[in-house]
């Protein structure tokens, strides 16, 4: 702990946009962060009571880098990225607490004029179903061109040109007849490429993509996931990558957070996470994907089903599921995420996690069982 | 359990591997749908060919597997075993005998003995009807069981696959959706079929929840010796599931035999590249996928000869007998058919995908 406590003050010095209290990241001192989330808390009210979609979630994302999280519906991962847009539906949603850094800034200080300043410019979405993502009766030139126009004042030629550069960048082929078709004449992996485009348009910091491709056939799939990454080299924007899918994540993404019941079990770099994952779930959620380069034998299989979000338990949600032996006092005591290995992060609990004695002197003694 | 004897003899044909354990054959099956031409007589007729000379045999106990992208006709294909769609020509023999010349009785024993699970049990599920309806509407309608037996049976199914019996008076969205899927696997049960038709059974699912029920399928096949038409997208869980398998183009099998033969070796273009494309199990695994050129074809009056010639990275000679007429599958390797035409083969364009473990397994 000590020598991470030591690897975040050089990184201040280095870097004042990283400023790292939980210590996500606090070992990488050379990337920059472009965004940093904090302790993130989003509730909604419901007849059944106080549902925390999200309940204390903080991670960061570098430039150039894809940060994939991982979870099942229901785990939070979506509403995570949208209250990073501030989209959350309110009523009967609310962000009732955190912080999410942003070029210096915390967007959840914004007004909401500044905050549409922000949506679409320093931070851009792409979200899983194109067809629902574009209006069938406008052109494409107008709905890239309306995105330009709201943070950049661009009219006539100029913005003729941005429009046809996007979709050049998105590599649609023969962009200026392609400007003036509606989305029902484009394919599916065309229309995808034109909501990429949208992203794109006003050069983001950080694109947020929810599934981007799970309504894409296997070979458009690999071609626009292929198109991502091309678009993340050159513009070196960070990429939050929400996905259940494991292959998407090894294909995809340099560091993963998995997310379970509104909370985060483990965050690593993609091949700690594959190669040496230490908690229950996210060892469970690998193991129960057949491969595609071998046969396999029996899945191992996951018991139960996700837990509703209005009757959580107070401690480890995962516990009931876990194939460990269950630990009263975890369905009592929230488990601390604590830093395993440098930047191998991981919500420690003796239910769920199986190494927990040599990794327990780590808690913090305010969270600890003293 | 074979039946044959006194039937009519199933020709066999290229792609099928000879076997007396069939309960499904499928022979020169067509779907060809008109979409324009032919008006009053005038015209030349249009066709969307979905389905165009599609042949293989389900055996008893075993899996066969369809894939392909979006209108490669897999799904198509289905519901004409289904009866959910007349085909425009072939034959779909149950049990040796052929289904369109059965007796009524015999029709009706076939489609009590074919059933189906469907992708999103959201939808597929009556939202109105509760459990024990949903589950004992098929016993309702083709059985002359009591209302007492019935709730028995009901009870049984749901306890077969992971469910209380006592939900059984639970609506549709009191249920997760793998808890919904094991309510469509436990009505698809219910008449103790023979074959069932899964049509993307865990694709709508969350992935923990995947496991649970692609087991649960493996357990009722082995328990009650069923046979799976299995159409899916996802190579990895066709690998996991099938034995036998047909890769589809444009309505068309392009590479059929054992699955184990066709993914330790991929001949056919199309074939290594969905499998190049398709996601790794592993970060370390860095396959080389190389994207065919062009688009799927409109399936709307594709070339007479090989419909895959339209996609081949590889030179195709107009005059070349394939591409004027439609080539046959060839058997390769034991058990193990492609179309084998001078642009479709793997080997001869450098595209052969070999795949590997990460540990070079």
């Amino acid at each position: 702990m000590a020598e991470s406590t030591e690897a975040a003050v050089e990184e201040k010095e280095v870097s004042t946009v990283a400023v790292d209290t939980d210590g996500f990241g606090a070992s990488a001192a050379q990337d920059e962060v472009v965004l940093n989330v904090k302790d993130l808390q989003t509730h909604f009210t419901t007849r059944w009571g106080t549902v925390k979609a999200v309940d204390g979630v903080s991670y960061h994302v570098r430039r150039g880098e894809t940060l994939g999280i991982v979870g099942e519906s229901g785990s939070g991962k979506s509403v995570t990225a949208l209250s990073l847009m501030r989209l959350v539906p309110s009523p009967p949603g609310s962000i009732v607490g955190g912080e999410v850094e942003l070029g210096g800034r915390n967007l959840l200080e914004l007004s909401e004029s500044d905050m549409t300043e922000v949506r679409g410019g320093e931070i851009s979405m792409i979200l899983q179903d194109p067809m629902q993502a574009l209006n069938p009766v406008f052109s494409i030139e107008n709905q890239v061109g309306e995105a330009i126009k709201i943070h950049q004042d661009l009219k006539g030629d100029a913005l003729w040109n941005k429009v046809v550069d996007s979709l050049r960048k998105v590599r649609i082929p023969a962009p200026e007849s392609r400007a003036k078709d509606f989305p029902h004449q484009l394919s599916g992996g065309m229309r995808q490429r034109v909501v990429g485009a949208i992203g794109i348009s006003s050069a983001p910091a950080v694109i947020i993509a929810d599934e981007p491709t799970t309504s894409l056939d296997v070979t458009i799939q690999a071609a626009y996931l292929r198109l991502l990454r091309q678009i993340q080299q050159e513009e070196g924007v960070g990429i939050i990558f929400i996905t259940h899918d494991f292959g998407i994540v090894a294909k995809m993404c340099d560091r993963v957070a998995v997310m379970y019941a509104g909370r985060i079990v483990e965050v690593a770099d993609v091949r700690t996470i594959f190669n040496e994952p230490l908690h229950e779930y996210t060892k469970a959620l690998i193991g129960s994907v057949p491969k595609l380069e071998e046969k396999s034998g029996r899945l191992p299989q996951i018991e139960g089903q996700p837990p509703l979000l209005y009757n959580l338990p107070q401690g480890d949600a995962f516990a009931p599921r876990s194939p460990l032996e269950f630990e009263p006092e975890d369905a009592e005591r929230r488990p601390p995420l604590v830093e395993v290995e440098p930047e191998h992060w991981v919500q420690l609990s003796k239910s769920s996690v199986a190494d927990y004695d040599k990794y327990s002197h780590l808690i913090p003694d305010d969270e600890g069982e003293g | 359990m074979t039946t044959t004897a006194e039937n009519v003899t199933i020709q066999n044909a290229p792609g099928i591997n000879p076997s007396a354990d069939a309960i499904i054959s499928i022979r020169n099956l067509r779907k060809w749908y008109q979409v324009g031409g032919g008006f009053l007589g005038f015209g030349e007729k249009v066709f969307l060919k979905a389905v165009d000379d599609v042949s293989f045999d389900i055996e008893r106990n075993k899996t066969f597997g369809l894939v392909g992208e979006s209108g490669c006709g897999k799904t198509t294909t289905l519901k004409l075993l289904l009866g959910l769609e007349e085909p425009t020509d072939g034959q779909i023999f149950y049990d040796g005998e052929d289904v369109s010349t059965m007796s009524k009785a015999g029709k009706t024993e076939f489609r009590r003995s074919v059933q189906a699970v469907f992708q999103d049990p959201w939808s597929s599920l009556n939202p109105r009807m509760r459990v024990r309806s949903i589950v004992g509407e098929p016993l309702e309608i083709a059985t002359t069981m009591t209302k007492g037996q019935i709730a028995t049976r009901v009870g049984d199914l749901l306890s077969e696959t992971g469910l209380n019996p006592y939900q059984a008076n639970l609506y549709p969205h009191e249920f997760s959706g793998g808890q919904r899927q094991r309510i469509g696997i436990a009505r698809a049960l219910a008449l103790n079929p023979k074959v069932i038709a899964l049509d993307e059974p865990v694709s709508a699912l969350d992935v923990s929840i995947r496991a649970q029920i692609m087991n649960l399928l493996v357990d009722l096949q082995e328990e009650h010796g069923l046979a799976y038409l299995l159409v899916a997208h996802n190579l990895a869980t066709v690998r996991y599931m099938c034995h036998d398998m047909a890769v589809m183009y444009l309505g068309v099998v392009q590479e059929s035999g054992n699955t184990e033969a066709i993914f330790n070796n991929p001949m056919h273009i199309y074939t290594n590249a969905l499998v190049s494309a398709a996601l790794p199990s592993h970060p370390d695994i860095q396959r080389e996928e190389f994207l065919l050129p062009g688009e799927v074809v409109s399936p709307i009056n594709p070339p007479p000869g090989d419909v895959f010639m339209t996609r081949t990275p590889l030179e195709v000679d107009p005059t070349h007998q394939w591409a004027n007429e439609r080539p046959p599958l060839v058997e390769k390797e034991p058990g193990h058919w492609v179309v084998e035409t001078p642009w479709s083969m793997a080997a001869d364009a450098g595209l052969k995908v070999e795949l590997t473990g990460h540990e070079g397994v």
